[in-house]
This record gives C-alpha cells, structure tokens and sequence, in this order.
C-alpha cells in the first residue's frame, strides 16, 4: 500500500482500463490538451494518443450520445462530464437513451458506458455548478450510481465501473480530488464491486450513513463523538445504485440508531429511500427515530457563510446523532 | 471491399409493396384495438429507406427515429416480428418491450426505433465513430424527419461529425410536417439542406418519390465516404399520406395538396419505369402486390397467435448482467408469491 491522492486513483484506474482493453476511450471536454479541468486525465492524452483520449465541443448532449450509440456497437466509452451540474444538459441521453436501450430492445443493445465527474457541491460556485445528481440518476431503472470518498474506493470502482455491462455513473467529489488515502501498489489489481457498502469505522452506539462528502464529514464527527463517550459506526455506502441493504441493516442491528448524513436535498433524497427500507424491513430493531441531515431545501447561495448554513456540518451531525442517542 | 451489389429493382418494388401492405393493415389492426401506444405509418415514404437501404452494404448501420416499422421491414426484419411487435408479443422484434416506436434488430444492423426527436442523431454519429475508431469502412445512415433539425441534439451532433470527419450520412426525410406543423412554420431557413452547410457538411435535395433517384444519390455519397470517411446531407423531399399518427386526421393540410403527392406516388412510378423498359408486366406486379398481401395477413395470424411476454421476465431486461439488488422494489415477484399475478397464457 502507498499514499496518493483521490485524483491520482482516478488517473490510475483510467490508464489501467484503457491500457487493458482497447475498445475503452475517454471522451469530454478539456480532457486531453488541456489534461483534464481537474486533471484526473493528466498525462493520458500523450501515453494513449488523440484516436482514444478526445477532445469534445462544449456539447454534453452531444457527446453524452455519441458515447452511447458508440456503445451499442460495441465500444466501452468513459465519459467525462467537466461537472454533473453539466450532465443535465444530456439529461436526455444519460436518462432517456443509456439506460432504457436494453430494455426497448427486448435485450439486444446492453449500453457499456461510463459517465463520471465531479458532482455535488465544491465551494461558492452558485446554484448552478452545486448540483448534487445522486438523487435524480439513482431514481432511474437501467442505471447504476457509485459515489467514492476515498482514493482506494474511487481507483477500485472506477475500474469495476468500466467493466460493467451496463451504464454507470460515477459520481467523484471536488473537494476529494486533492484527500490522500492508501491503496495497494498499482502491479495488484484493485476492483472494488458496486453494491457493496463498507464500514468506515466500528462502533456500537449510532450508525451514521453516508457517502462521498459526507464520509470525510462523518469520520470527523466520529472522533468528537468519542470524547464525549459515543461510539458511531461509520456506513459508506459506497454505491448508492445498486443499494447494499445487508449493510445497513447489520450495522443498525447492532447500534438500533440511525443518522443519514448526505450530500442531496432532503425532498426524495438518498436518506429518504434508505429510511425506507430500514424501517420496513427492521423496524423492531430501531430505538429511536431515524434523522436525516442534508442540504437546506434552498438552491445553493453563492454567499460563503450562506452555503455553510446549507450544507450539512459537524454541528448538525452532532446534534442529530445526541438526538437518536437522546443524549 | 467491392462496392455494393445494385439490389434487383423487382425486389425493391416488392419491398416497397410489403411496406405499404404492413401499413394498411398496421392500421387496420390499430383501429381494431389490437395494437396500442402511438402509431406512425409510411405510407408515401416508401422510397427514401428501400432506395437508401438498396444503395447499402448488408452490414453498414442504421438508425432512425419513431416511423421506424418500413426501416426495420427494408433491413430485412420479418413482417411476422414486424407485427408481432405492435401486438407487444414476445415474438416481436423488440420482445414486445418496444412497441411501435422502438423496433430493434441486431443481426439485420437495425439500430432502432428512437422516440424522443432528434435523441438519436448523437446515437448515429457514436456508431459511425466506432466505425472509424475501428478502422473499418461500413457506413452509418442515420434517417430522422424534418421535424428533428430544431433540436439541439441535431445540432451538436452534426458538429461532432464534421469535426471528427466520421462515416455517416444524414437522410433528412423532409415529409413537409413535424406533426402538424409545416417546415414553413418552424424552420427559418428557406430549404432544409442548407443547416449541412453551416457544419461545412455536403449536402443535397432528392426527390424522394424517385426510388431511382434516392438510391444513385445514395450509393454515390456511400462510395465516396468509404474511400475518405466524412459525413454527408440528404434532403429527401416526401410525403405521407397519412396523419403524424393514428389519431391525426392531418385537418391542417389540404385534399388538394395530398392528391398532388398521390399522383406521384413512390410504388406507381416505380411501376411505371419498370414496365415502360419491359422489366415488369400487369401480371407480375398483381403477383407481388398479392404476395405482399399474404404476407402481411400471415404475420397478422402469427401476431394473434403469439404469446405475451411472461410476467416473470420482467425484470430480466432492466440490467444486461441480471436483475440487481433491487431490495423492496419487486412488486412482481412479491405478488406471485402471494399467488397473485402468476404469467397467465395468452388471452388470443
């Protein structure tokens, strides 16, 4: 095991994936001169060549498409939306084609594409660059969604992203792209399976889920937690689609408290469907009513001490967690 | 590769004949209930796909958008599948799961069937990168109606094959309506074809009532792509005979005007040039109408007789590597275990 960044991972699992298999190619704006907007595709443009990393027009439509009729005919196209904030504008391909081809075809045209990105919200760039999209893509039959906090999370399940037969989004976090974490030696392959969820920290007294952003959040929260005498359990899920129920209700098994902590609006968020399934399949082992901490139900303000009200922070996942534990 | 074989020009009147029988009797059957959904018909269209699909290799790509039963019947899918797909049988082109608007063959290169306009233009120009990608010299025919040229999609997608010079030509089948609204009415330029133009994108008008005239055009654009892979724009000037849809009763256009189109009409003229040149007599063509007509009859036998697709399948084509962990969202199968809802046979 060695240290790297969140988006060094990333960039290993690209050239390890398109140095494996020559039908994979990487496809977005500013991916290949420009070495990527946040440099997850640096250097790939000069080891593999223009024919497979490729350079797009300001067109997500465009390109959203193309990679999906590219991998109907057999190609394996990783596609890079600068943000998810811009992936609404192929709204239409990721949600209306990608995912119902295999479907309307009665199975013919499986659709082995991979979108990833950056998503959800960074620092003050305004209500139109924050969007967090776990909740919309996740909501849609046909697709797939991963969403990793760590290095070694997002190298293992990119990877198994572009192995997947079928569309998968990989939602990436701004504000990891620079967190350090260990994973093993790039000679070790290292694929990390979606739907499998995984315990970030033991503990005996709540169980805090989260994903993504919220893990780094979580994991702090932990800490301060002990201090004070309460041992959480940290929950990553990981994948938000397909959902590991096993995990959750094991961890809730044990502690019979929950917080959800998440990076998405409230209304239909992630923590809503997650609650769902908790109190409808181990009702009996809840001691408390379960709470959900996420974004304020407001679009995100530019104003710097205005978006720290909106999102989710230690303050309020302390006071959520003393809440479950009536403490 | 050798350029393509000229298709017979008796079996192209025969396919032509086959496309306008389905449609009658699509229609028929829609009327009767049998068939569900929105349904599109060619009628009038005829020979922009059979005069495109003559001028093609059997392995090149097409895609088209949601009047797609003629491009799917012109590629070779049996009428049988044809049918039994608007019946939503299990035996349709599409298992049943598409419907009219989403006709898929893999194996005759049919890319579908697409229904949100303009949505699979991005789609065709994917699978002419692969193409070149690959470094093979198939082509890619991507037909959509004029309706499709004012969305973005059309619009990005045009630019991203000038850009990356791939292997495809855009057959805009200009029936004159988007619906019910006439290019007049939604398209600010004076002809179609010259939106190519501002993507530096050859193109041209067609007539496309001339089977002849589509398909020379056709092989001569397909001929010069697969020496130098670039896109390419085909205005084909048509017309339907029919409504958008079924319930369109098309009151937004004159009698006059559909009879003018009428009189030059795709199969008569077809007809006409053949039997001028002594390549088709009366007798030979009563024989092919008449055959197209057994045909589209026994796929509607073979459509009835079908089975619908079983309730415990529906979710084996949600995901290609099997169903996943879908926890508490599995209606179905909870139903059957409570005895409810078990595949019943079908009711024809």
């Amino acid at each position: 095991m060695r240290e790297i960044t969140y988006r060094q991972a990333l960039n290993e699992a690209l050239a390890e994936e398109l140095e494996r298999d020559p039908n994979v190619f990487l496809m977005g704006e500013e991916v290949a001169e420009y070495q990527g907007a946040y440099k997850v595709s640096h250097g790939l443009l000069e080891r593999f060549g223009p024919r497979r990393i490729i350079d797009t027009p300001i067109s997500e439509n465009g390109f959203a498409g193309l990679g999906v009729g590219a991998a109907m005919v057999g190609l394996r196209p990783i596609i890079e939306f600068m943000t998810f904030s811009f992936s609404l504008v192929a709204f239409d391909q990721v949600v209306n084609n990608a995912p119902n081809m295999y479907t309307m075809s009665g199975g013919q045209f499986n659709i082995p594409i991979t979108f990833r990105g950056p998503n959800g919200p960074a620092h003050q760039l305004g209500a139109t660059h924050s969007h967090a999209t776990e909740n919309f893509y996740a909501s849609v039959p046909g697709l797939k969604v991963c969403t990793p906090a760590t290095p070694r999370d997002a190298k293992g399940l990119l990877k198994t992203a572009v192995r997947d037969n079928n569309p998968v989004l990989v939602l990436e976090a701004e504000l990891l792209y620079s967190s350090k974490g260990m994973v093993e030696p790039p000679d070790e392959e290292l694929l990390i399976p979606l739907g499998k969820a995984e315990v970030k920290r033991e503990g005996s007294d709540v169980s805090i889920i989260c994903y993504s952003q919220t893990v780094p959040l979580a994991l702090k929260v932990a800490d301060q937690l002990e201090e004070e005498d309460i041992s959480a359990e940290i929950v990553d899920l990981r994948s938000i689609k397909p959902l590991d129920e096993k995990a959750i209700f094991d961890s809730v098994a044990k502690t019979h408290r929950v917080v959800i902590v998440e990076q998405d609006h409230p209304f239909c968020g992630v923590g809503a469907e997650v609650c769902y399934r908790i109190q409808k399949n181990i009702f009996d082992a809840l001691d408390a009513p379960i709470i959900r901490v996420s974004q304020e139900d407001v679009p995100m303000p530019y104003n710097e001490r205005l978006e720290k009200a909106v999102l989710p922070n230690a303050d309020k996942l302390v006071a959520a967690v003393k809440q479950v534990c009536y403490a | 590769m050798q350029p393509v074989e000229q298709r017979d020009e008796v079996e192209m009147l025969s396919l032509m004949l086959l496309i306008r029988r389905f449609e009658e009797r699509a229609s028929q059957q829609y009327q009767a209930q049998k068939i569900g959904g929105f349904c599109h018909l060619y009628i009038g269209q005829e020979a922009v796909v059979t005069g495109a699909i003559a001028a093609i290799r059997d392995d090149d790509y097409i895609i088209t958008a949601y009047r797609d039963h003629a491009h799917a019947l012109a590629r070779g899918t049996s009428a049988d599948a044809c049918m039994a797909e608007l019946f939503g049988k299990e035996t349709g082109c599409s298992r049943g799961l598409g419907g009219s608007m989403h006709f898929f063959d893999r194996k005759n290169h049919m890319y579908g069937g697409h229904a949100i306009v303009a949505a699979h233009v991005p789609l065709a120009v994917g699978m002419a990168f692969a193409i070149k990608y690959r470094g093979e010299d198939r082509v890619t025919l991507c037909f959509f109606g004029d309706g499709a040229i004012n969305q973005g999609a059309f619009h990005e997608a045009l630019n991203l094959a000038a850009l990356y010079k791939l292997p495809i030509v855009f057959i805009c089948e200009n029936n004159l309506f988007a619906m019910g609204t006439s290019v007049t009415r939604s398209t600010s330029l004076r002809q179609i074809v010259d939106r190519a133009e501002g993507y530096d994108i050859p193109g041209e008008i067609v007539d496309g009532m001339n089977f002849r005239e589509v398909r020379d055009k056709v092989a001569e654009i397909v001929d010069s792509i697969r020496k130098e892979p670039h896109p390419a724009f085909l205005e084909m000037r048509t017309y339907r005979y029919r409504g958008h849809s079924m319930s369109d009763p098309a009151s937004y256009r004159t009698k006059q005007e559909l009879e003018k189109y009428r009189l030059d009409d795709p199969i008569t003229r077809l007809r006409a040039q053949l039997t001028r040149e002594g390549k088709l007599t009366n007798e030979q063509f009563d024989l092919l109408d008449k055959r197209a007509k057994e045909t589209v009859l026994a796929a509607v036998k073979f459509a009835e007789k079908s089975p619908q697709p079983p309730l415990d399948t529906l979710y084996d084509y949600t995901y290609a590597d099997g169903a996943t962990e879908l926890g508490d969202h599995r209606p179905v199968e909870r139903a059957q275990e409570q005895g409810e809802g078990a595949p019943s046979p079908s009711p024809d």
